[in-house]
């Protein structure tokens, strides 16, 4: 099927890839991710194209430890959630080898009946190096699935620990998924992954311990010294059988009835354009620097470093000067 | 620009259980530092082409040990031809006997690894026969930036 032809030639231009997004053309979609990914400069264009239709969809983060069944809960939760006429949008990120460059992404396995449903669109991402749970390219391809017109968008962190709490910022609703007998109660004081919570969910509750481990979270969460005016619900699923994921999804949708109803939820799309914003800024300031550092001086900041002629920290505020007196 | 990675779904049409070929494979690539899409056991090529399309693809690996690979692997690529996706290179691996292979290339299956194939030769297959953007192809050299 190979015709030799460059992949990105025989599209000729992606000009029209936003348009045909709005038009509901998966392969569209797929290519523009792909793009959002290599950080191509055209991705950025035809994003700026779709903004104006984002916003729509309910973004649901679901993050949590390696095996505590989240690809499994993303499956079953989505199949609930098409049975009441909604589409899903699932980005599902695995890691990617710090090593090699290379990863294998597996989290399809666990969806493998949602692949032909129409209403649902599954797209598999690697860490590519970003450090936090989810890839750089996350909440673009979130944008995408969102202006494509999925009502509701999951987004699947690779296996987090403790300080994976990106998703935080990315997500309306954040549930994590835990086991039973994944360490003892000072866990669940620790700071990190179990702040972020709208919703606790003890996965494979059919094991031993889920109890005690859903004491262990109430306990914790008992431990605020105000109370919120969320109370994160624990509950315990055994994906597999599809036992508890109906009252996940009747959680989730409460959840974001009370972001809407309290004004959190304005307020958090907001929160989430300033730390775009910031970021973007940041993002073209770092290449205007590396245009702008006068690499020859660079070096001999290195050697004078090195040669404790003068310090690292002097060293970078003349060379940031450097570059303010460039720029007047 | 950082690099646009190589991605490659590995899947298992039919009705065998031996993913252990299929495996390898996947890891072999994974270390070669492409992104290796894994779906597991038992798909349909309806299953694998719409795969492809939303993990937009440049490659689709087949194996099939159970010897329906006549069947399958050509249901594959006329899926493909179907919707208009002529840009995605398709291998095959497993058990298949040396007749089979000019009437599976002729079906546009571009490559046959039987048993025994080192895993450099479907690297770098791969690695050679994926063709990818203008833009690399015009800046070979903006390497720099990461």
């Amino acid at each position: 099927m190979n015709s030799n032809i460059p992949r990105m030639i025989l599209g000729s231009n992606h000009m029209d890839l936003a348009d045909r997004v709005l038009a509901k053309d998966k392969r569209a979609a797929a290519r523009l991710i792909t793009l959002i990914e290599s950080e191509e400069e055209e991705a950025y264009e035809q994003l700026g194209i779709l903004h104006a239709s984002t916003g729509k969809a309910h973004i649901i983060g679901v993050t949590g430890p390696p095996g505590s069944g989240k690809s499994t809960i993303v499956d079953r939760l989505a199949k609930k959630i098409r049975a009441k006429g909604k589409t899903v949008g699932i980005i599902a990120v695995d890691p990617t080898s710090p090593f090699t460059g290379g990863a294998i992404l597996g989290d399809r396995i666990r969806m493998v009946d949602l692949t032909l449903d129409e209403g649902v669109f599954i797209r598999s991402m690697g860490t590519r190096g970003h450090l936090g749970g989810l890839s750089r390219a996350a909440s673009g391809a979130v944008k995408v699935l969102d202006a494509f017109g999925m009502d509701v968008v999951i987004l699947e962190t690779v296996g987090a620990g403790q300080s994976e709490v990106e998703i935080v910022s990315h997500a309306h609703t954040t549930v994590i998924v835990e086991m039973p007998g994944l360490g003892d109660e000072i866990q669940t004081i620790k700071a990190g992954i179990m702040e972020i919570a709208d919703i606790f969910v003890i996965n494979k509750a059919d094991r031993e311990g889920a109890d005690k481990t859903a004491m262990e979270i109430q306990a914790m969460l008992g431990l605020n010294p105000e109370k919120p005016e969320w109370e994160p619900p624990i509950l315990q699923t055994v994906a597999r059988t599809d036992q508890g994921v109906d009252v996940l999804l009747e959680k989730v949708e409460e959840h974001y009835k009370y972001l809407k109803a309290s004004g959190k939820f304005e307020k958090m799309v907001e929160m989430g354009i300033r730390e775009e914003l910031n970021t973007l800024i940041r993002g073209h300031l770092n290449r205007l620097a590396d245009d702008m550092i006068d690499r020859e001086q660079f070096d001999k900041m290195v050697n004078d470093i090195l040669a404790r002629k003068i310090d690292p920290y002097t060293a970078a505020s003349q060379l940031v000067e450097d570059i303010e007196n460039k720029l007047k | 620009m950082s690099e646009r990675k190589m991605r490659v779904l590995i899947a298992k049409p039919g009705l065998d259980g031996h993913d252990r070929g299929a495996k390898i494979v996947a890891r072999a690539l994974r270390d070669a530092g492409f992104e290796v899409i894994y779906t597991g056991l038992h798909q349909t090529p309806e299953q694998i082409v719409e795969t492809a399309i939303q993990e937009d693809v440049d490659a689709i690996g087949m194996s099939c040990l159970s010897g329906a690979h006549m069947t399958l692997f050509p249901k594959v690529t006329r899926l493909l031809r179907e919707k208009g996706i002529d840009d995605i290179l398709v291998t095959g691996g497993g058990i298949i006997p040396q007749e089979d292979i000019p009437k599976l290339k002729e079906e546009g299956i571009d490559m046959i690894f039987g048993p025994g194939t080192p895993l450099e030769t479907i690297v770098k297959y791969h690695r050679e026969n994926i063709v990818h953007s203008k833009n690399e192809l015009e800046h070979p050299e903006d390497d720099t930036r990461k």
